[in-house]
Order: structure tokens, then C-alpha cells, then sequence
């Protein structure tokens, strides 16, 4: 009854973790970003005080808005905070890694994007419907690539839960495995188009040409902006501890001592670092593509799953 | 037979594998004629790790020369030709329009699940540790084959027979640890005959018909049909190419 007490503690300090970290991520990116652009850089807690600023700031909603548009906020938030606290952080074998799946993960994410592409119409600007119709767009591309690259995954480790998934990757030790590299690179390249990194979108401009999911926010301030970007950087955060958590778990704690848990928080802080930096490195040696070229992007990367299923038949396990 | 219980050299051979694989499929999809040349260069370099890997795990000695034959032919030799012979006739930054890409990746993948389907019985028979990328090394013929196929491309018709020949000897290698050398030797010889035979056949074509777009052969120049409409805005007259 105690150590079920202790669990449950856990995975709700590991959610609510997860959910402060995520800005420091997205502070730890643009901070690389500007240094490797020989720019000055931000702090790493520059989004803490947007999100400060925005949360204290008053709210102008457009005449026509609707109850639904007050609420998308909220559901993109809940959506986010729900999705992130499945995702094994520091510790596996939480009771909350039991609630739902990878294949839950992503209609989480295809949830908020739903709301959010309603919201973005729901005012009736010309801006908001443009951008719903791209974000759908490209979605619609990303989540087959998304979801068979999870299912390649799930063939190795016979299981879609992945607390479970990323024990199974524990004990098998080092494999070579080809499906896993495939599935790696369909996961990196869905997880660039999904957060509106650089060669599908620039999250940092506000050109009416280049603009995906800002232009459905466009109309958002104050307390629900806040919200909203709040959601984004968790939903950056989730895929990387998910690419993490499949493809390099070595540190995670698998049982609650203080030691374990203390190894598990460094081990997965410097490996998003590292993956931060990956990022960045990619941002800057690619240029924005155009809209039309971002299908053979996704077409890419959903060949690139595919691949990693085939091999995984053909190769893996044999006749 | 389960990846994990293999040694780790065992399984390098099965990624390497994988990523020739992965070689052809880049290779469907790349339109321009460098970058094509290259990825062709590569799969070569990754042929001649796979067949590094197989002859240290199986220890046949005669393999490494296989390898480094490889090496000298399809890594430096044939791209270089083929690098030097596109520069001199100014296409290196040609692009090609692929129609329907994605459809034809596709059909690659069906390649990969139909040569799994053919490959089956023998890898039941076999008991090589090698046994699973038979199957991908019929695929890498498979793939260079459609390459031919679609593309209208007279250098990228090379890159897909070099590639189907890389097939051919990617299944011998892993399937039977390699032919008898004094075959290899002839067969790595032919490719290279067949190189600079496609050189001049390229420069032939460029100075007859001013393109190395393979469709324009069918036509005959005496026909007086008239052109297909794209076609003739920018075709010459038939009979004056001599």
C-alpha cells in the first residue's frame, strides 16, 4: 500500500516536472541556436519570463469569438499535460505509464491539433484559415509516418506501452538493429514537421508566406497565448523523451530510491542537451523548404517507417 | 532466428545490409545527376563493408579480394568515369522530373515485400547466418531493375544496371560467401568494359539527338508523323542531327 503511495507521488512529481521542464528545453535550443549563429544569446529561463509576462498581461478577444475559442486553450493544455504524464521520464514501471500508449500519445496530439485548427478558423480572419488548412495538411502527412514508426518499434518490443517498450530496450542490451535506425530517422524527421522546426516551419517569423502554426494563433494573447506556447514546448519535450526513452534508455531508474531516480534526472537532462544541440545543428544547415516540397519531406519519411517495418520482417526475424 | 542472439558482427552485416537497401531506394528517388552518381558510389562503399564483414565472420580469405575490387571499381573507378563524362557534357546539374515518386517508392517497397515472399523457401533451406538478406539483395537487383526502368535518363539507365549488377553480387556474397574469384574477376572486368562502352555511347547519343533522354531513340527520323505536342517546341527537324 505504501510503495503503491510512493508511485503514485512519483509519476504526478514526474508529470509536474515534465511540465516545468519543457520551456527550459525550448530556452536551451534558441540559447545554442544563437551561439551557433554567433549571435548573442538569451538566458536559458528567457520563456519562464515570456510566459511570466503573458500570463500577467490582460486578454482582447476578437467580437465574434466563441465559447470555443476560449476553450481551445485549455484542451490543447489538458491535451499536453495528459500526453506528457505517459511519458516515462526519469523512472519506468510509474502507474500512470499504464493508463494509455503510444498509439493514445498520438491521438493526444491529434486532439490539441484539432482544436487548435478550429480555434484558428473560429474567428473567420483570413490568416486562421490558412494556417488550419497547412497544419492539417501537413499532419495529415506526419501522423501515418508517426504512428508506423511506433508500430515498427512496438514489433521489436511485442508491446505498444512505452514504460514497458523502454525496459525491454534496457535488457536487450546493444543490438544493432537496422528498423531502429529507419524508425529513428521517420521519428526525427515527423518530430521537425510536427513541432514547426525550420525546414517545415519557422516558429520565429511572422510572415504571412512562411507561416503554419502561428497563423492559426494569430489571434490568441494575454493568459491563452501563454497557455498555448506553454503546450507547444511540452509537445517538443514529449517527442524528444519519447526518442529518448526508445533509442538510447540507458540511465532511466527502474526502481524508486533516491540514487536511482538522482541518476535518472542527469541521465536524461544531458541527453536532451545533446538532442537539443542535434536540433539546432540541423536548423541551421537546412534553409526553410517551400510548402509544396514538404509532402516529399513526409513522403520521405513515411518510406523511411515502412523501411524500417520490412526490415524488421525481413531481417530481423527470418523465415 | 533472432537478432539478438547473433554476434555483434553478425548483426553489423545485417544493418550494413539494410542500409544498401536503403542505397537503391535513394537512388529511385534522386533526380539530379550527381548526387545520383554519388549515392550509387556509396552503395558501393557499403557493398565493400558487407562483404569486409561476411569474410571476416565466415573467414574466407578470398572475400577481402572481392571487397577491395569493389572498391577500386565501384567506388572510385566507374562513378569517376561517369562523373568526368557528365561534366564534359555539361549535365552534371541536370534534374530529371521523376513523375509520381512517391508511387514509385512505393512500388520499390513492394519489390522488398515480393523478393521476401520469392526468398522464403531458400532461407528455410539455408543455414548461413547470412540467410536473412538474400531477400535484400534480390530487392537491391529488384530496385535497380525498376530504376531502368522508369527513368528516361540514358546515365541514370546505368546507375540501374550497375545497381542490379551490386545486387547480383551482393546475393552471391551472402548467399553462397561469394563466387569463385576468377568468375568475379570477369564479371567486375565486364562492368567495366560496360562503362566505358556506355561513355561513348552517351557521347553518340548527345551528338545525334542533343539529349540523352532515351524516349527520343524510338522515334525514327524518317517518320513524318507528326510530334507529340511538348515534344515539339524544342525538337529540331528530323534529318538534320547527321
Amino acid at each position: 500500500m505504501d510503495s503503491q503511495l510512493i508511485a503514485w507521488v512519483l509519476a504526478a512529481a514526474q508529470a509536474l516536472l515534465f511540465v516545468a521542464a519543457a520551456p527550459l528545453l525550448a530556452g536551451w535550443v534558441k540559447c545554442v541556436k544563437c551561439r551557433l549563429q554567433n549571435r548573442a544569446a538569451p538566458s536559458v529561463w528567457q520563456p519562464y519570463r515570456d510566459l511570466a509576462k503573458l500570463l500577467k498581461k490582460r486578454m482582447v478577444l476578437a467580437e465574434n469569438a466563441s465559447w470555443l475559442f476560449r476553450a481551445v486553450p485549455y484542451i490543447v493544455f489538458g491535451a499536453m499535460l495528459l500526453a506528457a504524464a505517459v511519458v516515462p521520464l526519469i523512472a519506468v514501471r510509474l502507474p500512470t505509464a499504464a493508463i494509455a500508449d503510444v498509439i493514445v500519445l498520438v491521438g493526444f496530439f491529434a486532439l490539441a491539433r484539432f482544436f487548435t485548427a478550429l480555434a484558428g478558423m473560429d474567428i473567420g480572419t483570413a490568416f486562421g484559415g490558412m494556417g488550419a488548412s497547412r497544419e492539417m495538411m501537413v499532419s495529415a502527412l506526419a501522423e501515418p509516418a508517426l504512428l508506423m514508426a511506433a508500430f515498427t518499434l512496438s514489433m521489436t518490443a511485442a508491446t505498444t506501452n512505452l514504460s514497458i517498450a523502454t525496459e525491454y530496450v534496457l535488457q536487450a542490451g546493444l543490438v544493432l538493429r537496422p528498423s531502429f535506425l529507419f524508425a529513428l530517422l521517420a521519428l526525427a524527421m515527423v518530430t521537425v514537421a510536427e513541432c514547426s522546426r525550420i525546414p517545415v516551419d519557422n516558429p520565429a517569423t511572422h510572415l504571412e508566406l512562411t507561416m503554419l502554426h502561428e497563423a492559426m494563433i494569430l489571434e490568441y494573447g494575454g493568459r491563452y497565448l501563454a497557455l498555448i506556447e506553454w503546450a507547444s514546448q511540452i509537445k517538443l519535450m514529449i517527442y524528444a523523451v519519447v526518442i529518448v526513452d526508445f533509442f538510447l534508455p540507458w540511465g532511466i531508474a527502474r526502481e524508486f530510491t533516491a540514487a536511482a531516480l538522482a541518476v535518472g534526472a542527469v541521465a536524461v537532462t544531458a541527453k536532451l542537451m545533446l538532442l537539443g544541440v542535434l536540433l539546432v545543428a540541423w536548423e541551421t544547415v537546412l534553409a526553410k523548404m517551400r510548402l509544396f516540397r514538404v509532402p516529399q519531406f513526409l513522403g520521405f519519411a513515411f518510406l523511411l517507417s515502412v523501411l524500417g517495418m520490412l526490415t524488421h520482417v525481413v531481417l530481423e526475424t527470418g523465415g | 532466428m533472432a537478432l539478438a542472439e547473433l554476434g555483434l558482427f553478425s548483426q553489423a552485416i545485417i544493418l550494413f545490409a539494410a542500409l544498401v537497401l536503403f542505397t537503391s531506394f535513394i537512388m529511385l528517388g534522386q533526380a539530379r545527376t550527381l548526387p545520383l552518381i554519388f549515392t550509387f558510389a556509396w552503395q558501393g562503399l557499403l557493398l565493400a563493408v558487407v562483404t569486409v564483414l561476411v569474410a571476416y565472420v565466415s573467414k574466407h580469405p578470398d572475400l577481402y579480394v572481392s571487397a577491395a575490387l569493389t572498391i577500386v571499381l565501384k567506388v572510385v573507378l566507374i562513378p569517376w568515369l561517369l562523373y568526368r563524362l557528365s561534366v564534359q557534357l555539361n549535365m552534371q546539374y541536370d534534374a530529371e522530373l521523376i513523375r509520381h515518386p512517391s508511387l514509385l517508392l512505393l512500388g520499390g517497397a513492394g519489390l522488398v515485400i515480393f523478393s521476401y515472399y520469392v526468398a522464403l523457401p531458400i532461407v528455410r533451406l539455408s543455414g548461413l547466418a547470412t540467410r536473412n538478406t538474400i531477400a535484400v539483395s534480390i530487392a537491391v537487383e529488384l530496385i535497380g531493375m525498376l530504376l531502368m526502368c522508369v527513368r528516361r535518363n540514358a546515365v541514370a539507365q546505368v546507375i540501374g544496371f550497375m545497381s542490379m549488377e551490386n545486387g547480383l553480387f551482393f546475393s552471391a556474397v551472402v548467399s553462397t560467401y561469394g563466387m569463385p574469384l576468377i568468375v568475379e574477376l570477369g564479371v567486375a572486368f565486364d562492368v567495366l568494359v560496360a562503362a566505358i562502352l556506355f561513355g561513348v555511347f552517351f557521347i553518340h547519343l548527345r551528338d545525334s539527338f542533343d539529349s540523352l533522354d532515351v524516349v527520343r531513340l524510338n522515334r525514327l527520323s524518317e517518320a513524318d508523323e507528326p510530334m507529340p505536342l511538348q515534344e515539339a517546341a524544342g525538337a529540331r527537324p528530323p534529318g538534320e542531327h547527321s
